[in-house]
C-alpha cells in the first residue's frame, strides 16, 4: 500500500513540477504511438471498407486471418522486426534499428489487424443498411467507400482508440527494436520496466499513473473534439 | 484532398524528427554498469569532453556480444573475460581493453538460514547454500554475472542444471533478479555496484564478500570495422582514449554511493 501511495504522490509531484525528463518521455510515447496509429488508420480503414463491399476469392479467409492477428504477440513482432532491421538482416543498411522509426513499424504491425477487424465489423452492419440505397443510386466504388467511412466515423474512432490503447501500453516489441535508449527511444512503458528493474517502485508507479492519465486525456480530448454524445447528434 | 495532404505532412514531420545525431555511437553495456548509476555520471562528461553522444543499450553480456557480432552496435562494454576473448578471436571485435573492476558479492536474507556469513571462501559459501537447499536465484540470461556464477559452481564440481527446486533460474537482468530475491528471501550472486544502487533492498544484505575468485573485470571492445564497414571506428577510438584517460580514472574512482566506491579504474594509459 505504501508503494502505491508514494507512487501517487510522486506522480503528482512530477506532473506539477513539469519534470523535463517526464515531459520528454511522455511526448516521445505519444509521438511514436500517434505516428503508428496514423499509418495504421491509413491502411486499416480503407482495407476494412474494401473487405465490406468487395467480394473476392479469399475474402472470408482474409477476414478470419485479420481477426486472428488481433492476438499477435507483441514480443514476437518485436523479434521479427529486429531480425529484419538488424545489420545482418535484409534491411540492415537502412540503419533503422534502435530508432523511433523501428518502434513505429513494430506498433503499426501490431495494431493494424486490430483496427481493421473492429472497423470491418461496424462497416458491415452499416453496409447492410446502405446496400440497396447505394446500389440503386448507381454509385461508384469510391463513392461507396467514402460514404461508409464517413457515416461510420464514430465507430471508426472507437476502432482507432482501441488501436491507440494497445500501442501506447505496449512494451515487449518496442523494448526489443527501440532498445530503451535514454534521450532517444525511451518511452513511458520501457521507462516503467527500467525503474521496476532498479527496484524504484515509486517512480515506476508514478510513470504508470502518467501513462494512464495520458491515455484518458487523449480519449476524452478526442471525444470532446468530435463532439460525440452531444445532444442532437449521434 | 487537402486533409490528406495535411495528414501526410504531419506524418512526414513526425518521421523526420527521427534523424539521428551526427556524432553518436551505439554502445551495448551490461545491466550492472547501467544499474550502478556510473553511466549517468560519465556520459554527459564524455559528450562535453569529446563531443560524442553515446546511445546506451542496456543488455546482458551475452546479448551485448550478440549485438556486437551482428554489427548493431559500435562497441561494447562487458564483463566476461573468456567470452570476450573468444569474441575478439572470432574477429568480431578489434581488440579488448580493460577499463575497471569491482567484485561480486553474495546477497541474501539478513536471517541467513544457510549461515553463509561464517563461510571463509566462496567455495564454502556455495556449499552451504547447496547443502541446505535454501532458495537461490540465478540470473539465467547468459550475462556476465550469470556466466560467473555458472563457472563458480562448475569449478566446485557442482552441476547447476541438476539442482532441485531451490535453484531458480529467472532469466532477468540484475535489478529484476534482485527484486525477485528480495520478495522471496533468496540468496543471489550480484556485482557490488548494482547492489549498492538497488533501491528495494528490503530484508537483503551482503553476506559474503572478498574472495579473490569474485574479481569482476570490465572491458571495452570496439567492433571490428573490417567485419562491419558502417561502425563508427573513429568515434569509438575517441571514446576508448577517453575511457582510459586520467579524467576517467578520477571520475570512476570517485564515484561513490553511501560513501562506498563502486569501481576501481585499472586501464593502462594511452602510450
Amino acid at each position: 500500500m505504501n508503494d502505491i501511495w508514494d507512487g501517487i504522490v510522486q506522480a503528482f509531484t512530477l506532473i506539477y513540477t513539469l519534470d523535463p525528463d517526464l515531459i520528454k518521455i511522455s511526448l516521445r510515447s505519444l509521438q511514436v504511438t500517434l505516428s503508428a496509429l496514423a499509418i495504421s488508420c491509413i491502411i486499416a480503414l480503407p482495407l476494412a471498407a474494401i473487405l465490406t463491399i468487395q467480394r473476392f476469392k479469399f475474402r472470408r479467409f482474409t477476414i478470419a486471418l485479420l481477426n486472428a492477428l488481433m492476438g499477435l504477440p507483441p514480443v514476437v513482432v518485436g523479434l521479427l522486426v529486429y531480425i529484419v532491421l538488424s545489420r545482418s538482416g535484409p534491411f540492415g543498411v537502412l540503419d533503422l534499428l534502435y530508432t523511433k522509426t523501428a518502434m513505429i513499424i513494430a506498433q503499426t504491425i501490431i495494431i493494424t489487424p486490430l483496427i481493421t477487424s473492429i472497423a470491418h465489423q461496424s462497416l458491415r452492419e452499416l453496409w447492410s443498411d446502405y446496400h440497396d440505397l447505394l446500389i440503386s443510386m448507381n454509385t461508384s466504388h469510391n463513392q461507396r467507400i467514402k460514404t461508409l467511412l464517413w457515416d461510420a466515423r464514430r465507430a471508426l474512432l472507437t476502432a482507432s482508440l482501441a488501436g491507440f490503447g494497445r500501442a501506447i501500453g505496449e512494451v515487449g516489441a518496442i523494448m526489443i527494436v527501440g532498445g530503451n535508449i535514454d534521450n532517444a527511444t525511451r518511452v513511458l512503458t520501457t521507462a516503467i520496466a527500467l525503474e521496476t528493474s532498479k527496484g524504484d517502485f515509486a517512480l515506476a508507479l508514478a510513470l504508470g499513473f502518467v501513462l494512464i492519465l495520458t491515455t484518458i486525456a487523449l480519449n476524452i480530448g478526442t471525444h470532446w473534439l468530435s463532439k460525440t454524445e452531444n445532444e442532437g447528434r449521434w | 484532398m487537402i486533409r490528406l495532404t495535411k495528414l501526410i505532412s504531419v506524418l512526414a514531420f513526425l518521421l523526420c524528427t527521427n534523424m539521428s545525431f551526427a556524432d553518436s555511437i551505439k554502445l551495448a553495456v551490461t545491466t550492472s554498469f547501467n544499474n550502478s548509476g556510473l553511466s549517468d555520471v560519465l556520459l554527459p562528461k564524455i559528450e562535453s569532453d569529446i563531443g560524442v553522444n553515446i546511445k546506451l543499450l542496456v543488455v546482458g553480456t551475452g546479448q551485448a556480444l550478440r549485438l556486437g557480432a551482428s554489427g548493431d552496435v559500435d562497441a561494447i562494454l562487458v564483463h566476461s573475460q573468456k567470452a570476450e576473448e573468444k569474441f575478439v578471436n572470432d574477429g568480431h571485435g578489434s581488440h579488448r581493453r580493460e577499463i575497471m573492476y569491482n567484485d561480486f558479492v553474495i546477497i541474501g536474507p539478513r536471517a541467513d538460514p544457510a549461515n553463509v556469513r561464517s563461510a571463509e571462501s566462496i567455495k564454502e559459501a556455495f556449499e552451504l547454500i547447496k547443502d541446505l537447499s535454501v532458495p537461490f536465484i540465478s540470473r539465467g540470461d547468459e550475462s556476465g554475472t550469470h556466466k560467473m556464477e555458472m563457472s563458480l559452481w562448475r569449478s566446485f564440481d557442482f552441476r547447476p542444471n541438476h539442482f532441485g527446486d531451490w535453484y531458480k533460474s529467472v532469466g532477468s537482468g540484475m535489478g529484476a533478479s534482485l527484486n525477485i530475491s528480495a520478495s522471496i528471501g533468496a540468496y543471489i550472486l550480484s556485482d557490488r555496484a548494482s547492489w549498492l544502487n538497488f533501491k528495494n533492498k528490503s530484508d537483503l544484505d551482503i553476506l559474503f564478500e572478498g574472495d579473490k575468485l569474485l574479481f569482476n573485470q570490465y572491458s571495452f571492445i570496439p567492433i571490428n570495422p573490417n567485419r562491419h564497414k558502417h561502425v563508427q571506428s573513429a568515434l569509438t577510438k575517441k571514446l576508448e582514449s577517453w575511457l582510459t584517460s586520467k579524467t576517467a580514472e578520477t571520475m570512476i574512482n570517485s564515484y561513490k554511493i553511501d560513501g562506498k566506491a563502486l569501481f576501481k579504474f585499472n586501464a593502462t594509459y594511452n602510450e
